[in-house]
């Protein structure tokens, strides 16, 4: 069997979900038969102020709970961190990160200095899909949805699942279809990018 | 079954198959979570005739305990670093009353500096109380130890508060893999308490009260025995949860590699880091062990003497500090190995109020020592070279 071990990285501010995105993930990820583990870096935890939570998935036991300092993926949460925040900092050469970002990939690409790095970039408009559908500017579930479009690693029908048991009622429900547009999306850019 | 939950929630669970019948708690970080999981399932009517206590504070919360639990309730509560400094006075009663407490304490620094993160600080403060204290490594080890806590605290011949040392946010705050209790499994392995003595109007009794100069040894020294007849409960009740859970988590210590040169000593959520750090150290030729303490209190005395007596090198990795000493568990290792082992002993302080103890920072300590570039003694690992202010 292959061994493989995933290490994410998620940057986004206080208030947005950015430790549950990661968490969401483990429990889907765990579903799909991979072991998995989320954890947050805990600041003083303030509204607005940058957060970071990592995963890991794998196909054995998660022994490892140090800080994940190479990641596989960058997952953004909110376009303004990366103002402050080098988030793709220790990012794997081939890795990728992928960005809630108002403009296009290319643009983030030349600010990321993605090909010097030799890392792939996707972005997605998720405070604006967020607005849209949830009426706030909570973008984790949408970039769930992103990183399971993105990476393929864990399908939309499990994403979806997970989403609806881990929230209730209407807000489950538009959480689901935040999930279903940003995975959908992002198969599309990346496909366009291969 | 096997689910993905938070640290928080494997501990809360297994307290609630544990039918517990007081609970009492005052929130802080990292633990808040554990208790507002039991305060959300009392809500629910999920805790059967259990009755949970808001208190005013940690004091106030361990002080009902003592009350509960010397009128016989079998109660819990869960705490970290101030929460668990502010409960001293009251925990040191609670062990001289000998009372079968169980408190989860999820390992937090000590402030000043103020900090909420993970070290050992904490229950190491505790290590002279007559608290039973064991280091999980992991949420499942966490769910699982708390029946056998339980099981040890209340056995007649141990009767002593047992406090479960679970790191903060490392463990506390990961969602992971656990396979959670069946209520029918912990039912059979964790009959309800039957308290030796109890405090009951029908027949009056004072708990913890005045003892003379020719009576109070006496109570002193039945405590020492009581600890150290909870080493051989606490292996009997070990070996019994591996036989009905299939999940062996080892005796007072684990050894990997026990036929090495060097060993690397841990407790806690580390361990599970350094176990691959180790076999890889292996696979580039090193002679390298790892042991794990998982009871701190009984101390592991014969246990350690018995795995050190051929080592060469002992790297004790401790997350606290006593200050013009080193770190404790250190200073009990050396103390343990006394004339039965001729290694040098390595004692290193890392990772204090949370800082990050990665990979090839466990890897580059172990080969320093293998390669000679250390000397033996004690040191700190993993902080920035600064000058100080005062002086």
């Amino acid at each position: 069997m292959v061994k493989i071990l995933i290490e994410v990285r998620f940057h986004g501010r206080g208030g947005q979900g950015a430790v549950t995105a990661a968490d969401l993930l483990a429990v889907a990820g765990f579903k799909e038969g991979y072991y998995t583990l989320s954890f947050p870096m805990f600041g003083a935890e303030k509204r607005g102020t940058p957060v970071v939570s990592f995963l890991r998935i794998s196909d054995e036991p998660i022994v490892a709970r140090d800080e994940v300092y190479n990641p596989d993926y960058v997952v953004v949460l909110d376009p303004t961190v990366m103002e402050t925040v080098n988030v793709v900092s220790g990012l794997k050469k081939g890795g990728m990160l992928i960005a809630n970002y108002p403009k296009s990939s290319e643009d983030l690409k030349k600010k990321v200095k993605a090909d010097e790095m030799g890392i792939k970039v996707a972005t997605i408009n998720a405070t604006k899909m967020a607005m849209e559908v949830l009426g706030r500017p909570i973008t984790n579930t949408a970039m769930v949805g992103a990183f399971g479009g993105a990476t393929r690693l864990i399908s939309l029908e499990t994403l979806v699942e997970v989403v609806k048991e881990w929230f209730k009622g209407e807000l489950a429900e538009k959480n689901a279809k935040l999930v279903e547009e940003a995975y959908r999306y992002m198969m599309e850019v990346c496909r366009n990018e291969d | 079954m096997k689910k993905v939950v938070r640290g928080f929630y494997s501990v809360a669970y297994s307290v609630k198959l544990c039918r517990p019948n007081v609970i009492c708690a005052y929130p802080i970080t990292p633990q808040t979570e554990i208790v507002e999981n039991l305060a959300a399932m009392y809500a629910n009517g999920e805790l059967g005739e259990a009755e949970y206590i808001t208190a005013e504070s940690e004091f106030g919360a361990a002080s009902m305990l003592v009350g509960a639990s010397a009128a016989g309730a079998r109660v819990f509560t869960a705490t970290c670093s101030q929460g668990l400094i502010l409960m001293s006075e009251v925990l040191f009663n609670a062990a001289g009353m000998r009372l079968p407490i169980v408190l989860v304490n999820t390992n937090r620094a000590l402030s000043a500096p103020l900090s909420i993160w993970n070290d050992h600080q904490d229950s190491m403060a505790m290590r002279d109380a007559g608290i039973m204290q064991v280091y999980v490594e992991n949420n499942q080890e966490a769910h699982d130890m708390i029946p056998q806590a339980y099981k040890v605290a209340e056995n007649k011949k141990v009767l002593l508060p047992f406090m479960v040392c679970m790191d903060g946010y490392k463990l506390t705050h990961a969602y992971e893999p656990v396979d959670l209790l069946e209520q029918e499994m912990v039912d059979s392995f964790l009959p309800p308490y039957e308290p030796a003595a109890y405090m009951t109007t029908k027949k009056p009794l004072a708990f913890g009260c005045y003892a003379p100069p020719h009576i109070y040894m006496e109570f002193r020294v039945a405590m020492q025995q009581a600890m150290e007849r909870a080493k051989d409960v606490m292996l009997d009740v070990f070996k019994e949860w591996a036989e009905v859970s299939g999940r062996d988590w080892g005796g007072h210590i684990t050894v990997d590699f026990p036929d090495s040169k060097i060993f690397v000593v841990a407790m806690g959520s580390v361990v599970g880091l350094l176990r691959k750090v180790v076999e890889e150290l292996r696979n580039e030729g090193l002679s390298v062990g790892l042991i794990k303490i998982r009871t701190f209190r009984p101390f592991p005395v014969e246990e350690l003497r018995e795995a050190l007596k051929d080592a060469e090198k002992v790297i004790v990795l401790d997350r606290s500090v006593s200050f013009g000493y080193e770190g404790p568990v250190s200073i009990e290792l050396k103390s343990a190995i006394y004339g039965y082992s001729s290694a040098e002993i390595y004692s290193f302080a890392v990772g204090l109020g949370g800082r990050d103890m990665p990979k090839d920072f466990l890897a580059k300590i172990i080969r320093d020592v293998a390669e000679g570039k250390e000397r033996p003694g004690f040191a700190f690992k993993g902080y920035q070279e600064f000058e100080e202010v005062i002086p």
